[in-house]
């Protein structure tokens, strides 16, 4: 559904995206993996429309490397920051509202799917009227990823969820969004910099270092055998699998 | 799809897999550019840097990797991976000099596998199957390549590999073989023995062979074909780029399916390195997509190929090649025309001559001439006839007058493995 091809990312006159194709399918998850400063997050970052971008981006068919961020959202292209950045005076309530502002004025929509984020995430549920700067780093992931789905995203952008979290948290919010993309087959483009992580959620991985892919294929394939990936990664790989 | 080994990729429509083509040749190139130093320096050289291919019509922008190149590489030097991730080595079968060496990596040798599991599907091969796999099982790279797809299968394997002709056959009697992978003059001489023996090839219960590793003829695989009574089927692969399980054909034999989740093909004409169109004949030229011991960038392969890109009536999608007519470096140029020595062989096995033959070419009075010297079991006093009816069929089907000779059985002497020799006496 969606296709990339030849993606370059510019901050000034640095190119951090050299290049890059990839592709997504309707329920599918695919993660950029590879360490720190790969343009990892510049890939999310082209893909929401905030950084200044080269290439073909076509979703189903459509060319849309040159539209604005807020229609891209109106596209259902949602991403979710890194560092949650949730809003921290407004309620849990009204982070999410401000979530489905691209349904302003389609009451009842907003209420069912606000249910279903209640629903998804029992706790936010328990702290609707409280201060989103008071919750936990787990609760504020759940509420950054639940203020996303109140914009009805079809592909969601998901950059570094795990980061700062426990693991008890982490599990229990990628337990979340492999039920969306079973159950909604919502698509997920995942940046993680914690690779087993990654490659045990998605179905495909790029593995990314210097602004280029290097190495792409199902995550199987490069679970059970990471041989070469040191090769690939050359010192870059110290610490990449824990 | 039922004799598809891997309907997902051999059916895929052409933008999808055009899609995956482009990511992987992206990864290709920067692996190669990062950890081949030859690499570096042809993209250096060029001014051009892995990043600024990104359509797979750029790639024509990257100069080509020859032979030549691979050969002053020896022994390492183009792999792309420190020796102790390298799991496997293979060599070129090089007859001349030193060969190429080749790497694999675990992942390398299970994409392999898979591969070749796709040749042999498509001959549709199953587990009921016993495959005589008659490739020598040792650095060159057959044996252990179909070895491998075909135990994906489940086919039952005879590692046959180099043993003699009398010792083949007989396995291949007493252990009931239904398939047999060898080089196509391999089976032609299986053939001949089973006539010497007296055994009715019916008898046997061979039904297919895969053959390949060297070029042959439509009238090779007719022979081959009813001395053994058996299906021929052509596949295509080299060791610079990874050995057998480049391509194939399939039951519909209407070309060879190249396996292009793997290899992007290009035919160029050989003289300029021009791209030529689909359909046009010329030097095959290869660029691994997924190799990560030995990457290959814009492989110049000698073949000469043209290209169809219109599904196979089997249901595949993947590009398939004509069979392989000959080798660049075989064309002969005789008065500004081309001819391989393909074409001469075929009219010849048409006339049940041969098959050993020599093509002299010589100068009268500054005009190209060129006989063909060939065995033939006829009688003296029905020679003379044959041989022009032969003559007449040179002039119709190439358009050049070639005297032909034929000899007694045996006074053609050939170089080993080789069935065909070329003496050019022109000075030029």
């Amino acid at each position: 559904m969606l296709r990339v091809r030849g993606l370059k990312v510019y901050y000034g006159r640095i190119q951090a995206v050299k290049g890059v194709s990839f592709h997504l399918y309707e329920g599918e998850a695919i993660a950029f993996i590879g360490p720190n400063g790969a343009g990892k997050s510049s890939i999310l970052m082209a893909l929401s429309g905030v950084a200044k971008r080269e290439g073909e981006i076509r979703l189903k068919g459509r060319e849309i490397s040159r539209l604005a961020p807020h229609e891209l959202v109106k596209m259902g292209i949602i991403q979710v920051p890194e560092g949650r950045q949730v809003f921290p005076t407004l309620t849990v309530e009204e982070n999410l509202l401000l979530g489905g502002f691209n349904r302003k004025g389609e009451k009842g929509w907003i209420k069912k799917t606000m249910e279903w984020v209640w629903s998804l995430f029992p706790p936010l549920a328990e702290r609707k009227r409280q201060l989103a700067g008071s919750l936990s780093g787990g609760e504020q992931q759940m509420l950054a990823l639940g203020r996303a789905l109140m914009g009805d995203p079809r592909i969601l952008l998901l950059d570094e969820p795990s980061l700062g979290l426990a693991p008890m948290i982490v599990e229990e919010i990628y337990t979340t969004l492999k039920k969306l993309r079973e159950e909604c087959s919502l698509s997920i483009v995942l940046v993680e910099q914690n690779a087993r992580l990654a490659l045990n959620f998605a179905q495909r991985a790029y593995v990314m270092e210097s602004g280029a892919v290097i190495l792409s294929g199902e995550t199987g394939m490069l679970r059970r055998d990471d041989t070469v990936l040191d090769v690939y990664l050359g010192r870059a790989r110290e610490g990449f699998f824990e | 799809m039922k004799w598809m080994w891997d309907p997902k990729y051999e059916t895929m429509d052409r933008e999808e897999l055009e899609q995956i083509q482009l990511e992987r040749l992206q990864s290709t190139l920067h692996h190669a550019y990062r950890h081949v130093p030859f690499y570096q320096s042809l993209f250096d050289k060029s001014g051009i840097g892995p990043g600024d291919i990104n359509s797979l019509q750029e790639l024509r922008e990257v100069p080509f990797t020859t032979k030549g190149d691979l050969l002053r590489g020896f022994p390492y030097d183009f792999f792309a991976v420190p020796l102790a991730k390298v799991a496997r080595i293979h060599t070129s079968s090089g007859t001349t000099g030193r060969p190429i060496v080749v790497g694999y990596t675990r992942r390398d040798l299970q994409h392999w596998g898979h591969l070749n599991a796709r040749v042999l599907m498509a001959g549709e091969l199953g587990e009921r199957d016993v495959l005589q796999v008659s490739f020598n099982y040792g650095l060159f790279t057959g044996g252990f390549g179909f070895h491998a797809g075909a135990e994906l299968i489940g086919v039952t394997v005879i590692p046959a590999s180099a043993m003699g002709i009398s010792r083949q056959i007989s396995v291949m009697i007493n252990f009931k073989t239904t398939a047999l992978v060898s080089l196509p003059s391999h089976a032609l001489r299986i053939g001949h023995c089973l006539r010497e023996m007296g055994v009715e090839p019916k008898d046997t219960s061979l039904r297919v062979g895969f053959f390949g590793a060297e070029p042959w003829s439509e009238a090779i695989r007719h022979q081959i074909e009813d001395h053994l009574s058996i299906r021929a089927l052509d596949n295509y692969g080299l060791a610079e780029v990874g050995g057998p399980g480049v391509a194939f054909e399939c039951q519909y034999r209407n070309g060879l399916h190249i396996n292009e989740d793997h290899f992007y093909p290009e035919v160029i004409n050989p003289t300029t390195g021009e791209a030529l169109g689909p359909g046009e004949e010329g030097e095959l030229v290869l660029t691994t997509l997924t190799k990560e011991a030995f990457p290959m960038v814009r492989f110049r392969t000698g073949d000469l190929t043209s290209l169809e890109y219109k599904p196979c009536e089997c249901g595949g999608t993947l590009v398939r090649m004509a069979r392989v007519k000959g080798r660049v470096d075989d064309m002969l140029i005789i008065r500004g025309i081309n001819l391989f020595p393909s074409q001469i062989e075929d009219i010849l096995l048409s006339f049940e001559v041969g098959p050993n033959y020599l093509i002299r070419l010589y100068r009268e009075e500054g005009l190209d001439q060129m006989e063909v010297q060939v065995e033939s079991p006829v009688a003296g006093g029905e020679r003379a006839p044959l041989a022009s009816r032969i003559m007449k069929e040179f002039l119709d089907r190439l358009g050049l007058d070639i005297t032909v000779k034929l000899l007694e059985p045996g006074t053609i002497e050939v170089s080993k493995g080789k069935q065909r020799a070329v003496v050019d006496e022109r000075e030029i």
